[in-house]
């Protein structure tokens, strides 16, 4: 198992309007480039993240969380991780939110599971009352 | 970028709006009205929207893309979009965003073609 070290240095963005959604792509796309992931790996982790930070907004209480990036290592290579939280209400079913098709808001519902498509982990960690926090990593190659 | 500041250019019978940059939610949605408007009000035969300046189409603006579109259709133009980022795409079909639906070409110029195909078929 490769040895992760991340730089401390982190960007850390609150999220409360959905103006902040191109403070995130932006961030997001910045993070992407430092750690040199092409242009399609950067496309997929910004959508990813414009996804996520929608989540919050849609669901979060009062629609507020926020999402910290920072530059990962391995070994042999370099990445982005992005955690988004919030302490919304939480998701009660994880497996029903993961899957394509699901939504509690009439939208398409690919938010959770299309995120987890475009990048290399994603990790949800949630239940009812205890707030959301959702970590991806997208590796460069 | 201010909805104000997307342009919605008339090239003979054809409207034709770009959609650019980093657009937010509220922009989006402004645009989905004027376009509507313009095409009411100058009855075009065809409408390309032109996406080759967005560098990230996500499950939210493909919506409204496929809103934009089903609008322009009910109001008796066609339509098509053009320009979309071969990135976007990649991350678009990954995502599982439906796409089948849109009428698409590469470029304005084979939007153009795509369109008299489109009104000759009765499309």
């Amino acid at each position: 198992m490769a040895v992760e070290v991340a730089e401390p240095t982190g960007v850390r963005i609150a999220i409360v309007a959905e103006a902040d959604l191109i403070l995130i792509r932006q961030t997001l796309r910045a993070a992407a480039d430092r750690a040199g992931l092409g242009l399609v790996d950067q496309t997929r982790l910004i959508t990813a993240g414009s996804e996520l930070g929608r989540n919050i907004l849609t669901y979060a209480t009062d629609g507020r969380g926020r999402m910290e990036v920072e530059q990962v290592r391995s070994t042999s290579r370099v990445g982005v991780r992005a955690v988004f939280a919030d302490d919304g209400p939480g998701i009660p079913d994880l497996e029903l939110a993961l899957t394509d098709g699901y939504s509690t808001a009439g939208s398409l519902g690919l938010g959770l599971p299309g995120a987890r498509r475009l990048v290399d982990e994603l990790q949800v960690t949630s239940a009812p009352g205890s707030g959301t926090t959702v970590v991806i990593v997208k590796w460069g190659r | 970028m201010s909805d104000t500041q997307v342009p919605i250019m008339q090239i003979g019978d054809t409207l034709l709006t770009s959609l650019q940059g980093d657009l937010d939610d509220t922009t989006v949605m402004s645009i989905e009205e004027r376009l509507t408007g313009e095409v009411a009000r100058r009855n075009p035969t065809g409408v390309l929207i032109d996406v080759s300046g967005l560098t990230m189409i996500d499950s939210f603006i493909a919506r409204v893309l496929a809103r934009m579109v089903g609008m322009v259709r009910l109001l008796g133009s066609s339509v098509a979009v053009v320009g979309i980022q071969p990135a976007v795409a990649i991350t678009l079909v990954e995502l599982g965003v439906p796409m089948g639906h849109l009428d698409t070409a590469l470029n304005a110029e084979q939007g153009l073609a795509l369109l008299k195909r489109l009104q000759a078929d009765g499309r």
